[in-house]
């Protein structure tokens, strides 16, 4: 279907449309829709956290209420806001990056998607039934083990059910770089955010496996009586800890790991040079991606593994610092002696290098065990893993975002409005976190409703919430953008960044198809190589055929909402056994559509050769 | 000329010939070597062996089957298998760390 064709039709069509696509750039803004969707439900909740915490004594949300807010704000931010975009941008741009027609799996490229909309909907009903997870985002043992009412449920089925989309999209994209890179496109000729992205993808499936479990034996515990946390029973509740930073650590990686590829892109791009030390980059994303599994334990220094335990592990943490430190300088060095460009994109990737590093700072300095007794728990962490998570994760975002629109929408966003954006949410960003070290150094504890006068903590916190306002107006200027550029911006070109990269040598936004004749790569910085030999476009690796495409389906939205309606019976069976209606026909749901998916043939369709010439390629 | 590419498929031929002979020896060698692997097994728990010296020996002679296993029946070994290889490793890596973690500091 082309996109002339959907968008004569109403607007049901095209819901219908989206419910049912395979088509990894529909997927792209499926997730980016519900992702910024998430990611402004947890800033609203952040929002709240600054305005009880802006002056001494607060009321203006209750204790319980507070650790709620705390709660889903960290699980909604991670699980349902970074995640997401991230996986919004790795649809969006690495099929076309590796000159593929679409990911290997474009069936479980949707059923990805849909399981993290519903585990996500499913983790956000608890506001309305009674209150929402309240034992902080890592739900330590036994305090979620313990907890009354249903919020824990809640996070356990979510995150399980969001947890298992996310393993399927990791194992996608690995197949999908792995096995359906053009012709020429070797390993060392991928671009660095295909790289971060097929490195990312390693870490979603060996880190994400801990995390089911961990959820199996806390879903077991809370709901069937089980003990594996219970130290009464014989239980032992650090189990809960490893598994979840077993999982958790990597699972920063994979938040901060994809943004840096963005970062390696945008630099050379805008800079006009390729990246300074390709291979070097690509070591270093490797080795990150390794250590990043030999050092979850920093995060329990104070549990009390001994002295041989967090020895290791601090001294694993700190040789992090060193491909980081590499990765760090040769963004310099790309910059070094470029000519650059000064486009929003190239200023969110600008600002991400001395926020980074202070947040990196601070991380070799927790990750000292002696000194993180000091540390622990206090502001000085929640201002450190903002500063690697805002200004990493959430300013590679931006800057991703301000770089790919033009391929993800056809329309370049507004470069002033851009600007005016960056501002706000840059000082504001300053502003919120960088007095939260000192407030923790102090003696802040974290996660506290509140605080007294006297203690001189007012003032610190005064200024962090009036900056956390500043955030939330660079926000909503990108907002603002989005539709400003959808109702007023001309159509984009091709190339509007004078790119170096395959995704630039189609029209924006591509055809559903992406490429006419698939791409030949005759080196890194495909399209590059092409401008500089005078050539329009890349040179075709075959001659022009037809094409092979996958039928949409609904199956995954049904498996996904079958699942959701079994997460509510497994959280209602502990108070009445009728629920358990609801797990069979919930379970019946998912497996009846698994089962039609396996039995019922579904060959696809072809696009035919005469209609690709008479359609042209969409280029000028 | 045609002569000569017909001489050269037919020594690609050959050579392919040798190699697929040479893997069927392989196979055989190590299925042959499995089987005695699992005859030890089986006679060392039957001739009553101290258990202290016939649990490392086990352990042991596992190992050295699922790596038959892998390399030579799953042609771990042959060329097109680096990815999966690396995979494997690095997964069997991070279990083997989580298996070290909970029997070191968390069941000590």
């Amino acid at each position: 279907m082309s996109n002339a064709i959907v968008q004569q039709r109403g607007i049901g069509a095209m819901i219908w449309d989206y419910i049912t696509t395979v088509d990894h750039k529909k997927i792209a803004h499926l997730y980016l829709v519900a992702g910024g969707l998430f990611f402004l439900i947890g800033g609203l909740e952040a929002l709240i956290i600054r305005i009880q915490l802006m002056q001494p004594d607060s009321n203006f949300i209750s204790a319980g209420l507070y650790n709620e807010m705390i709660t889903m704000h960290g699980t909604t931010m991670i699980f349902l806001a970074a995640m997401p975009l991230i996986f919004a941008l790795m649809n969006a741009v690495v099929p076309l990056q590796i000159g593929a027609r679409d990911v290997a799996f474009p069936f479980l490229n949707s059923l990805g998607f849909w399981l993290f909309l519903f585990g996500g909907l499913l983790l956000n009903v608890s506001w309305f039934t009674g209150g929402a997870p309240d034992a902080g985002w890592t739900n330590y043992a036994p305090l979620s083990s313990t907890s009354p009412g249903h919020g824990v449920d809640y996070y356990v089925m979510g995150l399980q059910i969001a947890g298992a989309g996310t393993l399927i999209g990791g194992i996608n994209f690995l197949v999908t770089i792995i096995n359906m890179r053009a012709p020429g496109m070797t390993y060392m000729r991928m671009p660095l955010f295909t790289w971060t992205t097929f490195i990312t993808s390693v870490l979603i499936l060996f880190a994400f496996p801990a995390l089911t479990v961990g959820l199996f034996l806390m879903m077991f515990d809370r709901m069937f009586g089980s003990a594996f946390f219970d130290v009464t029973a014989g239980g032992n509740a650090i189990i809960w800890e490893h598994l979840f930073w077993i999982f958790g650590h990597p699972e920063v990686y994979i938040l901060i790991l994809p943004v840096f590829g963005a970062f390696s892109d945008i630099f050379s791009t805008f800079s006009k040079k390729r990246l300074f030390g390709y291979s070097a980059m690509v070591f270093a994303t490797v080795l990150i991606g390794f250590l990043g599994f030999m050092v979850w334990a920093h995060h329990m220094f104070t549990v009390g593994l001994g002295p041989i335990a967090n020895s290791i592990f601090a001294v694993s943490t700190m040789a992090i610092a060193v491909p980081t430190g590499i990765k760090i300088f040769n963004w310099l060095f790309t910059m070094w002696g470029g000519s650059i460009k000064l486009s929003v994109a190239m200023l969110w990737a600008l600002g991400f290098i001395p926020t980074f590093t202070i947040g990196g700072m601070t991380g070799v300095m927790l990750g000292s065990a002696a000194a993180d007794y000091q540390y622990h728990d206090t502001y000085f962490v929640v201002a450190h893993f903002h500063y690697v998570i805002v200004g990493g994760t959430v300013f590679g975002l931006f800057a991703a975002m301000h770089y790919w629109w033009p391929k993800m929408f056809g329309k370049v966003l507004n470069e002033k409005l851009g600007h005016l954006g960056f501002w706000p949410f840059f000082i504001g960003f300053h502003l919120t976190f960088f007095i939260q070290h000192f407030l923790g150094l102090m003696g802040m504890p974290r996660r506290y409703w509140t605080y007294f006068e006297g203690q001189g903590l007012a003032t610190g916190n005064l200024i962090s919430t009036i900056g956390a306002f500043l955030m939330a107006i660079g926000t909503l200027v990108f907002l603002y953008n989005v539709v400003y550029t959808a109702i007023k911006e001309p159509k984009a070109s091709a190339d509007p960044w004078d790119g170096r990269t395959l995704e630039w040598s189609l029209p924006s936004a591509p055809p559903f198809y992406n490429f006419k004749q698939t791409p030949l790569v005759r080196g890194l910085d495909p399209l590059w190589i092409e401008k500089m030999e005078g050539r329009k476009g890349i040179t075709p690796a075959e001659p022009l055929g037809d094409i092979h495409m996958p039928n949409g389906s609904i199956l995954p939205f049904l498996m996904s909402m079958g699942l959701f309606i079994a997460g509510f019976g497994f959280i209602y069976q502990v108070d009445n056994k009728l629920w358990f209606i609801a797990v069979a026909v919930g379970m019946g749901l998912f497996f009846a559509s698994m089962f039609t998916r396996s039995f019922k043939d579904d060959l696809g369709y072809h696009i035919h050769k005469e209609d690709l010439i008479e359609k042209g390629d969409g280029k000028e | 000329m045609s002569e000569r590419t017909e001489n050269v498929s037919r020594h690609k031929l050959n050579v392919r010939k040798d190699e697929n002979k040479e893997e069927m020896v392989q196979q055989v060698i190590t299925f042959a070597l499995m089987i005695l692997f699992t005859l030890i097994a089986f006679s060392m728990v039957i001739l009553d062996i101290s258990s202290y010296f016939i649990k490392p020996i086990l352990l042991l002679l596992a190992g050295v089957q699922v790596a038959f296993q892998l390399f030579y029946f799953m042609h771990m070994k042959n060329k097109g298998h680096f990815m999966p290889t690396v995979i494997m490793f690095g997964g069997m890596t991070i279990a083997l760390a989580t298996i070290i973690t909970f029997t070191t500091i968390i069941w000590w």
